[in-house]
């Protein structure tokens, strides 16, 4: 069995970030394992642009934004090996792989987790109706349509506002598709504000809010959906179904972490984020694994994984350097006002970025950061919604008890 | 193309499909016509995977009969067929003096059918056996079991292809003609003749049936909805359970483990108009959620990973009003024909059982002869997620493809994606490569492991974008190329 300082699973945009700042840092052993056979994850096929805004100051297109990263891993001397999938990983960090020159076992003194998510599926949602062909998550037709240089279909239907349906919408229409219409079973959008604008509106797509998709028609291709308005406790409202013909069906509704290994080898997960519950350092509740991007929570903006990976690194550094990192035993609870919170407890020893979203829209706001009735930090905003990922730090100075921190929204 | 045959099987499900491999041991040529495109499109590949012991069926019916020999016999031939198996046996749990009362009739009723093994057990026993079942007390049947429907028949065809019968796919039977002591049946696509027709149609014996000279069959259509649950519930369950049956005598939804480690919960039941319908309907979800939650905690819509529906094929016995036993004929007015209709549930435990039955009315108008070269077994894709670690090391070293994961849910390797591909059936839509790999059946339902499959039926078969199907014709995937 080989022996490695650290393992990064996955060489997206989290992993190849997570690798350039532990190199950075002094780390020299590093191994990027990558199932594709190139690296980027799922950039490789996000050709629109709108990425490296926060991190670059310039639009880049997913591949470009890529690049950045691939080219410095590859100036550095990483090693990044491709075309080799983590098929398990134990508790006491050996990763096992399968790569076409045989199974590979590595002990890992730290394992970062980088495997991204994946799409909810139309069985997960329990869509009624027929099994017929032409239903894609949005994420499936991209692939297909720009690293496969594939069409999935003509007259196109989108349930749910996600951003990838958004971007679908866009890039079919582009390619001659009708896109007909987007639905969200919600009173207001999944996606970006940009995205909305940007995909639906400058093409003369119609968003239908509170309207979900509640059958699915055809025997052999699917021939149509049937779509019904939902009430404000998302009740469908008889009558108001309609059935839209359509060849195809995209699905952007939701994405979920990808945590199978995370599992495998013991790490906690948060029922809310269906990532890892982790401390300050990004390091989960195994000692010497930590997580960041899309496998920890879901973000709106690959600017904000890379940065997340980033702040990743000093910890696992840290970690290999100099043992075990300080026990963090304050926990970061929140109110009904937010759907998720990243970290899960902190040390109170050191700043921390909190990464959240509210559970719904609000209009003018504070998030606030408390021990008992003291505000440790706080975050006006002019709006919050749930698409965006809000992100603000705390410094450590301000924690002087080793009680519960509370983040909650306040509208004014 | 010769299409000439001793016998024609007219169906490639499970039943036409073990027809075709038992009448491969005579000196026989056997063709199979299925109107699919694969051999477990039908009933055989919409159920609930089960190698039933008998207990829900009355006895003195040729269905008793045929079950108890399958359930017997099916270590045997699963080693034979190479088809995942276990004889897991179930529960049938019961709360209450009157669900007491009714599994008692159901004990008795089975200790006189003749299965083997029966016991009733207390709350103490029955958390032993299944510590995540909810009861005061339980019929224990040990010889039930649990199998893969889709690799049992592919299993059952590929072995009757080996022994040199022929499969026939895409070919609905349109009309049957006798002239000259030769049977003349014509397809969608041709015309194909036979001394001998056996009809295997599944849900459409009773019109191929009638095509035949017996008349008078009346399908009731029955459909059965299920939910599939995420293989991290597989571990709190390990044999079905079923509620004690309903004032009249059906079990309600009940939940099952699969050989693969996910659970199916269902089937609901409901009576539907003459057309076959797979679709899932909102209600019958309901039904689902609710009565799947209180057989099995994990029932829950958070591990829902796909939904499905099987309709029966039930005939109404007009005499009686109920369901028509098991009926395998021959009459002097339709010679050489061998007519099945009301192969119901358990289809998949009594395809062999009919099978010899089916040839045994042959032999009764004419010998049989028996093929030297016959073999019985047949060897599966092998599977390597299935394989330990110094196995899974030595595959991919004997073969790189082993070291390429395809499907990641499942752990399906490109070697076992092209051996697929490359089936004996001849089968090249996305079903058939799922069906004998298990690839898109995980959680994220070919999110990641789609687009490598299509490109593979491309790559290895030739086929243009437009030609890939999902499962049937006109089940297109794509619309050519971007631009």
């Amino acid at each position: 069995m080989e022996n490695r300082d650290v393992v990064i699973i996955g060489g997206g945009p989290a992993g190849l970030a997570a690798a350039l700042e532990l190199k950075k840092g002094g780390i020299d052993d590093i191994l990027i394992i990558e199932r594709e056979k190139q690296l980027g994850g799922i950039l490789r096929q996000c050709i629109h642009d709108g990425f490296g805004l926060t991190r670059f100051g310039q639009t880049l297109s997913g591949p470009e934004y890529a690049q950045r990263f691939i080219d410095e891993v590859l100036a550095m001397g990483i090693e990044a090996m491709t075309n080799a999938t983590v098929i398990d990983l134990s508790g006491d960090k050996v990763v096992t792989a399968a790569t076409p020159k045989g199974l590979i076992q590595v002990q890992a003194k730290a394992v970062i987790l980088t495997m991204g998510c994946r799409e909810r599926t139309r069985g997960a949602l329990a869509i009624p109706g027929t099994r017929p062909s032409g239903i894609y998550n949005a994420g499936v037709a991209q692939s297909y349509m720009n690293l496969f240089n594939t069409m999935v279909g003509r007259e196109v239907i989108i349930m749910g506002s996600g951003d990838i349906g958004l971007i679908m919408a866009r890039r079919m229409t582009l390619e001659g598709a009708h896109v007909k219409a987007v639905f969200e079973v919600l009173p207001y959008p999944s996606g970006l504000p940009r995205n909305i604008e940007q995909c639906l509106h400058d093409y003369g797509i119609p968003l239908y809010l509170s309207h979900s998709v509640c059958e699915i028609m055809g025997d052999k291709r699917i021939t149509g959906v049937k779509v019904v308005e939902v009430d404000s406790a998302m009740r469908p409202i008889p009558g108001t179904e309609k059935v839209f013909s359509c060849d195809t069906l995209i699905l952007s509704v939701g994405l979920i972490p990808e945590n199978e290994l995370s599992l495998a080898a013991g790490v906690e997960l948060d029922w809310r984020t269906k990532g890892a519950v982790v401390d300050e350092n990004l390091q989960t509740n195994v000692p010497g694994i930590f997580a960041a991007g899309n496998v920890l929570h879901v973000h709106d903006l690959v600017d904000f994984v890379s940065l997340e990976a980033e702040a990743l690194a000093k910890g696992a550094a840290a970690y290999l350097k100099e043992g075990p990192l300080e026990k963090c035993a304050i926990e970061v609870g929140m109110d009904a006002g937010i759907g998720h919170i990243i970290p899960h407890r902190v040390s109170g020893t050191k700043d921390f970025q909190i990464s959240l979203r509210v559970r719904k829209p609000v209009g003018k706001c504070t998030i606030m950061v408390k021990q008992g009735e003291t505000v440790i930090a706080s975050l006006s905003l002019p709006k919050a919604i749930p698409a965006e990922m809000i992100q603000f730090p705390v410094k450590a100075e301000k924690i002087l008890t080793g009680e519960r921190i509370e983040v909650s929204v306040h509208v004014k | 193309m010769n299409t000439n045959f001793d016998v024609i099987v007219i169906g490639g499900g499970v039943v036409g499909s073990a027809a075709a491999r038992e009448l491969s041991r005579y000196n026989l040529r056997v063709a199979v016509l299925e109107k699919e495109l694969d051999v477990c499109n039908g009933v055989s590949g919409h159920n609930t995977g089960l190698l039933h012991s008998g207990i829900l069926n009355e006895g003195n019916t040729l269905r008793m009969e045929c079950c108890l020999e399958g359930n017997a016999e099916f270590d045997q031939v699963a080693r034979e067929l190479d088809v995942p198996f276990k004889r897991c046996g179930k529960l049938i749990v019961g709360f209450g003096e009157e669900e007491r009362a009714r599994l008692e009739t159901l004990y008795q009723r089975g200790i006189e059918s003749g299965i083997p093994g029966l016991q009733m057990i207390d709350a103490a026993r029955v958390q032993e056996l299944e510590p995540n079942a909810h009861a005061d007390f339980a019929l224990y049947v040990p010889s039930a079991g649990i199998l893969d429907p889709f690799l049992y028949t592919i299993a059952l065809a590929e072995n009757a292809v080996m022994n040199g019968a022929r499969y026939y796919f895409n070919q609905e039977v349109t009309g049957i003609e006798r002239a000259d002591g030769l049977y003349r049946i014509t397809t969608v696509h041709g015309v194909f003749t036979a001394r001998w027709v056996v009809n295997c149609a599944g849900l459409y014996a009773f019109r191929i049936a009638e095509m035949l000279g017996f008349p008078g069959y009346q399908p009731k259509r029955v459909k059965g909805q299920y939910a599939i649950l995420d293989k991290k519930t597989g571990k709190y369950l390990g044999m079905p359970l079923y509620p004690a049956p309903n004032e009249y005598g059906a079990c309600d939804v009940h939940v099952t483990p699969t050989v693969d480690g996910n659970v199916l919960v269902g089937p609901t039941i409901e009576q539907i108009g003459d057309g076959i319908d797979y679709s899932v309907t909102q209600d019958m979800l309901q039904v689902l959620v609710r009565q799947g939650g209180k057989m099995f905690d994990y029932a829950k819509r958070d591990y829902y990973i796909r939904n499905y529906a099987g309709v029966f094929p039930t005939i109404l016995d007009p005499r009686t009003g109920k369901d028509l036993d098991y009926t395998i004929e021959t009459k002097p007015e339709a010679p050489n024909a061998v007519n099945t209709v009301g192969l119901n549930s358990p289809g998949l435990t009594c395809a062999l059982p009919i099978a010899r039955r089916i040839v045994k009315k042959i032999q009764e108008t004419e010998p049989l002869i028996p093929k030297e070269t016959f073999r019985p077994t047949r060897k599966g894709i092998v599977r390597f997620a299935e394989q330990t670690k110094e196995t899974q090391d030595a595959l991919i070293r004997s073969n790189p493809d082993y070291g390429e994961i395809f499907c990641r849910c499942e752990c399906v390797t490109r070697a076992e994606i092209k051996e697929a591909v490359h089936n004996i059936l001849g089968v090249e839509t996305v079903s058939g490569i799922k069906y004998r790999t298990r690839a898109t059946m995980g959680r994220c339902q070919g999110g990641y492991c789609e687009t490598r499959i299509t490109a593979a039926i491309q790559e290895e078969l030739g086929r243009k974008k437009e030609e890939v199907l999902l499962n049937q014709i006109g089940a297109y995937m794509f619309t050519g190329d971007v631009k």
